[in-house]
């Protein structure tokens, strides 16, 4: 018998007759999840979470933005840019993007988002051919553009969105609360362990 | 990994004589119990969460031959491959298959338990492969060659002058004593490593059936890393972590990490399907998914089955008196606390890990605070039964419940036994309030201490109250 069926066998026979319990009725929201604004959640609990947050009208003024933000933190105008972004005026906005997946001394990712979750304050990146994960995760500032009709109340609305789009899940769902960090020494947290320092969200549109 | 859960009370002792470690084990009421407190406040329903946590993992558990294939059908339907192993060690050996097989030399691994409990990097080790963990916390116990003492915050029992110790024995850095540089310094260490692996190891923090999907709660993007950047993924779950809907697993996501961290949300929440597609420039060609029962499907017809909604999130431990006073290398295995006390006999065998259910005061604290209402109590007391029907309790232990036993079937005799006891009770305790050792009981206080009495039964105090 094949380890495989070895375990399922015994599984079998300890689930054989046994009374499938309901499903809950409601699965709660954490409190005002249903009620508050969804975006003036999302820009309180993304902040809470450590992330900063800005504007731009338009996906073409977004650029100005970033390069707005990279000059008052002090940072490089050298970035790399998801592919799918690599059409916004980066150049014009003083912005030098490079289209490619990132290497381990790019300083600055840029992407876009899927959808933002108000109940969490969190981003949710989806994986890509023109977006790719290490974007967001390799270098030390993590931009992302957010359009702002694609703020979801919760979880349970991103993953339906994310299917009526989509239909099937992409390769890897990426829910993103703030910069990395840990905890691990003397339980005293850390902001920036081996994901980003920083996370600046710009709201678009 | 050698099991030492028959020496508890051994070790236990050496913790509270350890200064460093009862230094480090005090930062735990703050640090998590408040935190989850104030996490579970500002949720407002929590309670209601944790039924359905509950409810939801019990389901799953119901019918979780039918979730397994479904999970397994799907995550292979997207390019993945599913491995069964029974035990550790076919578990071990199906991961070596897949290194040889990929022609993998470096492993990067993020935090996962389930590896600690088969041994993994020991026997990826001895067949000559490069395992590095890039947790912080796990780096850290690899450089000192020690094992987790909490499922959640691994490095718990250490303080960062031991850490410095380390890193500056192996990196040649100029010494650091401030916890921010210490981890900098691990991150500039590690970054290329991830670049450099072949194959990344993660556990998984439940399992998707409806889409196949291996779900990872981290903070620190180690995990995001270990699953992005190498060739080849392999996630090690056991069998029960499995739940059948992306809503359900909604619900779980938003009871771990409050009730681990007290935190709203993990930084990284990552849902993991299938390989990388054609045009993707990153994200692995080959994801193994292993899935570990040994001891599992057996657990799941006992009487021990509650523990198999465990989602893992340290909360028992945080809040016993027991773990916070001796922390979690005394339970001598894998898993510690009350979580640990019911997992250690339930996977290695209650004869060698005999002493774990007593180390409970029955408090009650672990119950209420187990996202998925784990009845922990009652778990341990079916132990401690078990323990003396199968005889494994020393003679002596034996004699004096038989003893008790008999008393207890003579109220007269028992009445009468018991006056004496209370008033001598009394007066050992006369001074302190407190007895530090009992005729008879020695062994039971040379790690305890016992109120003493008032120098009457309850009996006694009962029958003038009512003036009888
Ligand atoms: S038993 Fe409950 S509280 Fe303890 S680790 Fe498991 S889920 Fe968390």
């Amino acid at each position: 018998m094949s380890m495989r069926e070895a375990i399922l066998t015994r599984v079998r026979a300890a689930t054989a007759g046994k009374q499938v319990p309901p499903a809950p009725e409601v699965i709660p929201r954490a409190a005002g999840t249903l009620t508050e604004d969804p975006l003036v959640r999302f820009r309180r609990l993304a902040e809470m979470s450590g992330s900063t947050l800005d504007e731009a009208a338009s996906p073409a003024t977004a650029p100005g933005r970033v390069a707005a933000y990279l000059k008052d933190a002090g940072l490089t105008c050298a970035a790399v840019v998801w592919p799918a972004l690599a059409a916004l005026p980066w150049t014009a906005a003083g912005i030098a993007a490079e289209a490619r997946a990132p290497q381990t001394t790019d300083a600055i990712g840029i992407t876009g988002a899927f959808c933002g979750i108000a109940e969490t304050g969190t981003l949710l990146l989806l994986s890509g051919g023109d977006s790719p994960g290490a974007t967001s995760l390799v270098p030390e500032t993590h931009i992302a553009l957010l359009p702002r009709e694609r703020i979801m109340r919760d979880l349970e609305a991103a993953f339906a969105r994310v299917r009526a789009e989509h239909g099937s899940l992409p390769r890897a769902l990426a829910f993103i609360s703030g910069p990395s960090r840990t905890a691990d020494i003397e339980q005293t947290i850390v902001i920036g362990a081996h994901g980003p320092k920083r996370v600046h969200i710009i709201l678009v549109g | 990994m050698e099991v030492t859960s028959d020496k508890f009370r051994a070790a236990a002792a050496r913790s509270l004589a350890d200064t460093q470690l009862q230094r480090a084990l005090a930062r735990i009421p703050e640090r998590f119990v408040a935190a989850r407190a104030r996490a579970a406040a500002e949720f407002g329903e929590f309670e209601q969460l944790r039924a359905a946590g509950a409810a939801i993992r019990e389901r799953a558990l119901a019918r979780l031959d039918v979730l397994l294939e479904r999970f397994e059908a799907e995550a292979v339907c997207r390019g993945a491959s599913v491995h069964w192993a029974v035990d550790a060690a076919e578990a071990n050996r199906i991961v070596l298959d897949i290194a040889r097989g990929h022609g993998v030399r470096r492993i990067v691994k993020s935090k996962s338990m389930v590896t600690e409990e088969c041994a993994l990097n020991d026997a990826l080790e001895a067949a000559g492969l490069a395992v590095l963990e890039t947790d912080l916390g796990e780096y850290i116990l690899q450089l000192a060659r020690e094992r987790p003492s909490h499922i959640i915050a691994p490095v718990i029992h250490k303080n960062r002058e031991e850490v410095t110790e380390l890193f500056s024995a192996r990196h040649r850095r100029p010494r650091s004593t401030d916890i921010a540089a210490l981890c900098q310094e691990a991150r500039e260490i590690l970054r290329p490593q991830f670049f450099a692996a072949d194959m990344g190891i993660s556990g998984a923090n439940f399992l998707v059936a409806e889409t196949g999907s291996v779900a990872l709660f981290t903070n620190e993007g180690n995990g995001r890393l270990v699953t992005t950047l190498p060739r080849v993924h392999v996630a090690i779950a056991g069998i029960e972590k499995v739940v059948e809907t992306l809503g359900e697993l909604a619900a779980l996501a938003r009871l771990l990490p409050r009730s681990a961290t007290g935190q709203a949300i993990s930084n990284y929440f990552t849902l993991l399907t299938g390989v990388r597609g054609a045009t993707e420039s990153d994200g692995p060609e080959a994801f193994h998914i292993v899935l570990l029962d040994n001891g599992r499907s057996r657990l799941l017809g006992s009487e021990l089955r509650p523990i198999l909604r465990c989602i893992r999130c340290g909360a028992c431990l945080n809040h016993c008196p027991v773990y916070q006073t001796v922390g979690g290398h005394a339970y001598g295995w894998v898993y510690p606390g009350p979580m640990g006390a019911v997992w250690t006999p339930a996977l290695v065998g209650l004869e060698r890990a005999r002493e774990l259910p007593e180390a409970a005061t029955f408090c009650g604290q672990c119950q209420v605070a187990c996202p998925v209402m784990i009845p922990l109590p009652d778990l341990l007391r079916r132990l401690r039964t078990r323990t003396t029907a199968e005889h494994l309790r020393p003679a002596r232990e034996r004699l004096a419940l038989n003893l008790w036993g008999y008393a207890a079937r003579h109220p007269r005799l028992y009445a009468l036994l018991a006056a004496f006891a209370a008033r001598v009770l009394y007066r050992l305790g006369r001074r302190r309030g407190w007895v530090r050792w009992l005729p008879l009981a020695a062994g039971w206080t040379a790690t305890r201490d016992f109120p003493a009495g008032e120098g009457r039964t309850a009996r006694e105090v009962l029958r003038r109250e009512r003036g009888g």
